[in-house]
């Protein structure tokens, strides 16, 4: 869980700031999307780079779903008798959220390759203009997009500031000192995340990047 | 105060088991939980009813039997606080108050809200001990041990072992109990030789005994009347990991 | 008097070597027979209860190779109520060079326990204390240390020097999980066989020899007959006879007892240590009283007010109207005076109406002089965690507002008579820890427990029994025997007897009455004229408990009012023998005081011309039969305590 997850959220840093580029313009955004290509060449075919890294992904969130999926079928035999007086959250809300919270980041995962990977669900069928696909997906008009996508990214963010702490817990980094220290890292590395994420939709949906 | 008092009733292992309600009056507030459910037994067994089954012994918080789960929250709502030590004061007059035992695969219902919880026992066996047999021992002050592991290796062994933790864990994990033995041997130089085999054959006795895994929700810690911290968890991790790289 | 009990044949330490007291411990165990290896997994040893005595004598006897069978009552062997031991554990290890050794340990003990104990068993208690502290630091047990790394200690009640080693406040249960976790390790190994929520019922004693017990399984109801080639009982003090005490709610004297019914002397059982700072009581409905470490004593004052019958909040009540009675009365130690002395006085304050709370039965406990003197943070660094503790429980805040205390009954020294060898009058029958009577005399120091509890256990049952066990493997058993089907018969009758009575009145009425009578007549004080009235009392109540108890439910299945039921019957026959005791024993000693026993100054008299001997009474019904063994002392000679 916390290996599988740690390689999705160097995944994240990456995307997200890639994603940013879009502040410099068009060009500049496209350029670095053609560029993502390239990585590699010539000793790597085109997009080479990108389907290795694209066959890590699967992996790593195979594993990630997979180990996800075993503890939760563990824990429903751990308890097979339910409380009747459902227990009010005592730890945190972020901890006990991750399940749901991962189901629909899975989904918004899958819906996103579909709008600006693949384009299907995008106005921009072009996929080398990737800029354009940015700019039409969250305009004023589609809100909703821009709404699903808000949604997604803050569940994300619920899930990446439990996730990279429990993570570094379970990898045994954590002790009563760095406690606090590796909580206030985990909400760091989520809002940064979360807010670099949310910046693009939002200079698109107020014209700032048009 | 008078209280409506909703009751897990299960008559014994193979039985389904059900909640159900009494009312209950004249309660004082000076009294403890245990002995507001002392006065509902009293009643129950003069009315020719079972009384209700609960665990208890020492009743001041230090023997780790008692285990209520009290309006949802293992040994209810006061914080660092056992069942046993809980007072009346702190509920409200005309309140329901509903009752239900530990729940875990782990921990099968025996009666009402008595449970089994010798899977504890079973970690401990696996190696949550250090060898010294009875006359093998040096000196005491052969070996010093540093102040402040000394304290943080008392602070983990102060677990009573009463289960909460598995009660409070969303998983049903009983990564707390096995984390504060791990934590307190782990910090002596006695418990050094063994230091690797421990944490592999507990985590595996753990597992074994049916608890679920640990995914650090913090539940546990926030009910253990003893304040273990979830810190014990990640030493464990890490001794885990440790020991995993020294067998291969 | 005679109307009370017979006198038997003197009885007699037949185990303990003469000499030099320095090598009898060393002589005894080269003169006991040992059992060879191969011989020690033929032979199966039961061990009743697993509290430190229990537990470490279970464990012990595993590592040495025998087939070990331990029982208890709590779902698991670390619940026993030596968990809650607080202070911490003696030991002779002079770390401080502040003039300790095994000999002074010894007079301590001998002269804390006013002459009453043997001076044989608490030598070797000394002795083997140092050896106590090496094996649970070698299990990992976390002491409290010092800055270098070394074990730190501190200083207790009735010693001038500082041997008492701790865990916070929380030395019992410490040392318990070390010998819960050596009694885990042995089980893990398959010498020992634990059988939890197991009660013993019964002693099984086959040719004169102690072979097995009865035991009901608690989840199951299951009546079994156990057989062994000896067994140790481990199953610990009576104080809930008296119903509030601070013992766990399950402590009982049923093993005691059985064992005693089949012949066993039981010995001193008047003996009781009541303590004075628990937590008083706050209403009818009390099931149990919680102690305070006596280390709160050190700062606060202890007082009354003048007047009696003054309800007013102790903020209201003037210096010069408050009486603290304690540095009055005793001006040299003031509120430092050994337990039973601070016991009575507070009692005597509250016979005169003078006492504070809820029935006016409480004293203030005031820490606004230390407050004071040294700020709350300090006081708050100190006792802390104490005044959490008691603000939990009473829901006052004790930084604003005097704590309240009042005395409760806390140990009891008394218990199955033993030798030397820790065994009892039946052949086979070992019994250790507070279950037996041996080393404490009439009153227990502070920190004492825990260190006997451990020495028997860990080092010397496991010596002493193999002297009996070398006769063995005694021949095999099956319930086709008639002692063995006898022994089970009466259970099964009992608990028949139990669930049929089906009357009107709740076990835990006649307990609660039963209690009122011991503390009223066998408590802290006691007189010729209120133990006759006693034992009258108790055997009318014990009569209407056979005629009036309702017992709920059946024998089948986990049944919380039987097992009460069962404990409460014996409680009535102890309580009687308790009462026979102190009322023949015309002297005060220790946790023994006799009104009529005093000097001027109203302190204890003991006379140590007609009562320097062991009480041992052999079971006889409503005539109970005395058995003196005399009390010589060699080493240490009796002489009068004073704390004034």
């Amino acid at each position: 869980m916390a290996i599988s997850g740690a390689a999705l959220v160097l995944f994240l840093l990456a995307h997200m700031i890639g994603n940013l580029k879009i502040f410099f313009g068009a060009e500049a955004f496209d350029h670095y999307a053609h560029w993502l290509r390239e990585i590699g060449a010539p000793m790597l075919p085109t997009a080479g780079f990108l389907w290795i890294q694209r066959i890590g992904l699967l992996v790593a969130l195979g594993l990630h779903v997979w180990s996800a999926a075993a503890l939760t079928i563990r824990a429903r035999k751990a308890r097979p008798v339910k409380y009747a007086h459902r227990k009010p959250v005592q730890g945190s809300y972020a901890a006990r959220t991750m399940r749901w919270g991962g189901v629909i980041v899975f989904l918004f995962v899958v819906y996103h390759i579909l709008d600006l990977t693949t384009r299907h669900l995008n106005p921009v069928a072009d996929t080398s203009k990737a800029h354009a696909a940015v700019a039409a997906d969250f305009g004023p008009d589609r809100w909703y997009v821009t709404a699903f996508y808000a949604l997604a990214v803050t569940t994300l963010g619920f899930h990446l500031r439990h996730g990279i702490w429990s993570g570094l817990q379970t990898l045994g980094v954590s002790n009563a000192r760095r406690e606090r220290l590796l909580q206030g890292i985990a909400f760091a590395v989520a809002f940064v995340i979360c807010a670099g994420f949310l910046s693009v939709p939002f200079a698109v949906l107020t014209g700032l990047v048009k | 105060m008078s209280l409506k008092l909703r009751i897990w009733r299960q008559a014994d292992a193979r039985d389904k088991g059900s909640m159900v309600t009494y009312q209950l009056q004249n309660v004082s507030p000076d009294m403890s939980f245990l002995e507001m459910l002392d006065v509902l037994n009293e009643r129950l067994t003069l009315d020719g009813e079972d009384p209700v089954a609960f665990d208890h012994d020492c009743r001041e918080g230090i023997c780790g039997m008692c285990s209520l789960v009290i309006n949802g929250v293992p040994h209810g709502p006061e914080k660092a606080t056992t069942t046993c030590q809980l007072h009346m004061r702190h509920f409200t007059d005309g309140q329901t108050i509903d009752i239900e035992p530990w729940r875990a695969a782990a921990f099968p219902v025996v009666k009402d809200l008595v449970v089994d919880r010798r899977a504890f026992d079973k970690i401990i066996q696996a190696g949550g001990y250090i060898s010294a047999p009875t006359g093998s021992a040096p000196d005491a002050h052969a070996t010093p041990v540093p102040k402040l592991d000394a304290d943080a290796a008392f602070e983990a062994a102060t677990c009573i072992g009463c289960g909460a933790c598995v009660a409070a864990c969303p998983n049903g994990s009983g990564m707390l109990f096995t984390a504060a033995k791990i934590t307190h041997l782990g910090l002596m130089p006695q418990g050094q030789p063994e230091r690797n085999t421990r944490v592999i054959d507990m985590i595996n006795a753990h597992d074994e005994a049916g608890f679920g895994g640990c995914t650090n929700t913090g539940e546990c810690t926030s009910v253990c009347p003893k304040g273990i911290p979830l810190e014990t968890i990640a030493r464990l991790n890490k001794d885990y990991r440790q020991a995993l790289r020294a067998a291969s | 008097m005679t109307d009370y009990y017979t006198l038997g044949d003197p009885v007699a330490d037949t185990k303990a070597p003469d000499g030099p007291i320095e090598t009898r411990w060393e002589r005894r165990r080269f003169g006991a027979k040992l059992v060879n290896p191969a011989n020690k997994r033929k032979l199966t040893v039961i061990v009743v209860g697993t509290g430190l005595a229990g537990g470490s004598a279970a464990a012990t006897l595993g590592e040495l190779g025998y087939q070990v069978k331990s029982y208890c009552y709590q779902d698991s062997p670390r619940r026993a109520h030596s968990i809650a031991a607080q202070g911490g554990i003696n030991a002779a290890k002079n770390y401080r060079n502040d003039g300790d050794s095994v000999h002074r340990l010894f007079y301590d003990t001998v002269k804390g326990g006013d002459f009453r104990s043997r001076e044989s068993n608490v030598h070797r208690l000394a002795q083997i204390s140092v050896q106590i502290i090496d094996q649970c630091v070698a299990q990992g047990v976390p002491f409290a240390r010092e800055y270098g790394g070394l074990l730190d200690t501190r200083s207790f009640g009735g010693a001038q020097v500082s041997r008492t080693f701790y865990a916070r406040g929380q030395t019992g249960q410490q040392l318990l999980l070390g010998a819960y976790q050596a009694l885990e390790r042995q089980i893990a190994a398959g010498t020992v066989q634990m059988h939890d929520r197991h009660e013993m019922l019964e002693l099984i004693i086959v040719d004169g020899r102690a072979r097995g017990i009865v035991v009901r399984d608690l989840v199951t109801g299951e009546i079994s007959t156990e057989f062994a080639d000896a067994v140790v009982l481990a199953s610990g003090g009576y104080g809930n006879v008296f119903f509030l005490s601070t013992n766990a709610k399950g402590c009982n004297v049923t093993a005691s007892w059985r064992a005693h019914r089949k012949g066993a002397l039981f010995a001193n059982p008047c003996y009781t240590q009541i303590h004075p700072t628990c937590i008083p009581v706050s209403g009818d409905h009390q099931s149990k009283l919680t102690l305070m470490s006596e280390s709160l004593r050190n700062d606060g004052r202890v007082w009354v007010p003048k007047a009696k019958g003054d309800d007013r909040v102790p903020a209201d009540i003037p210096e010069d109207e408050r009486d603290y009675y304690l540095e009055r009365i005793y001006p040299a130690f003031g509120n430092l005076v050994p337990r039973d002395i601070a016991s009575r006085a507070a009692k005597n304050v509250c016979d005169e109406g003078r006492g504070v709370g809820p029935g006016g039965l409480g004293v203030y406990l005031d820490f606004a002089a230390a407050i004071g003197r040294l700020g709350r943070d300090a006081v708050e660094a100190k006792y802390g965690n104490l005044f959490e503790m008691y603000q939990r429980i009473t829901g006052e805040d004790p930084y604003s507002t005097p704590m309240r205390i009042y005395p409760a009954v806390h140990y009891t020294m008394g218990g199955l008579w033993v030798d030397y060898d820790l065994q009892s009058t039946i052949p086979g029958l070992f019994v250790i820890g507070e279950a037996n009577f041996s080393d404490h005399g009439a009153n227990r120091l502070g920190a004492s427990a825990l260190m006997q509890g451990l020495a028997d256990g860990y080092f010397v049952l496991p010596n002493t029994i193999g002297d009996y066990l070398a006769a063995g493997p005694f021949p095999k058993l099956d319930g086709e025997n008639d002692e063995v089907a006898q022994a089970r018969k009466l259970v099964e009758d009992r608990i028949e007897k139990l669930l049929s009575i089906n009357g009107d009145r709740t076990v835990d009425s006649f307990h609660r009455e039963l209690g009122r009578i011991m503390w009223e007549y066998c408590g802290m004080e006691r007189t010729d004229a209120g133990l006759r009235k006693a034992i009258g009392e108790i055997r009318e109540l014990k009569a209407e408990f056979w005629q009036r108890a309702k017992v709920p439910g059946d024998g089948e299945g986990l049944n919380q009012s039987l097992e009460r039921a069962g404990r409460v019957a014996d409680f009535f026959e102890l309580a009687e023998l308790m009462c026979i005791d102190a009322l023949h024993r015309e002297e005060s000693a220790g946790g023994h005081f006799r009104a009529e026993s005093q000097t001027e100054e109203g302190e204890a008299e003991r006379d140590d011309e007609r009562f320097s001997y062991v009480a041992a009474w052999e079971f006889g019904g409503d005539l109970p039969v005395l058995h003196k063994e005399d009390l010589n002392f060699e080493y240490v000679h009796p002489s009068q305590r004073s704390y004034k």
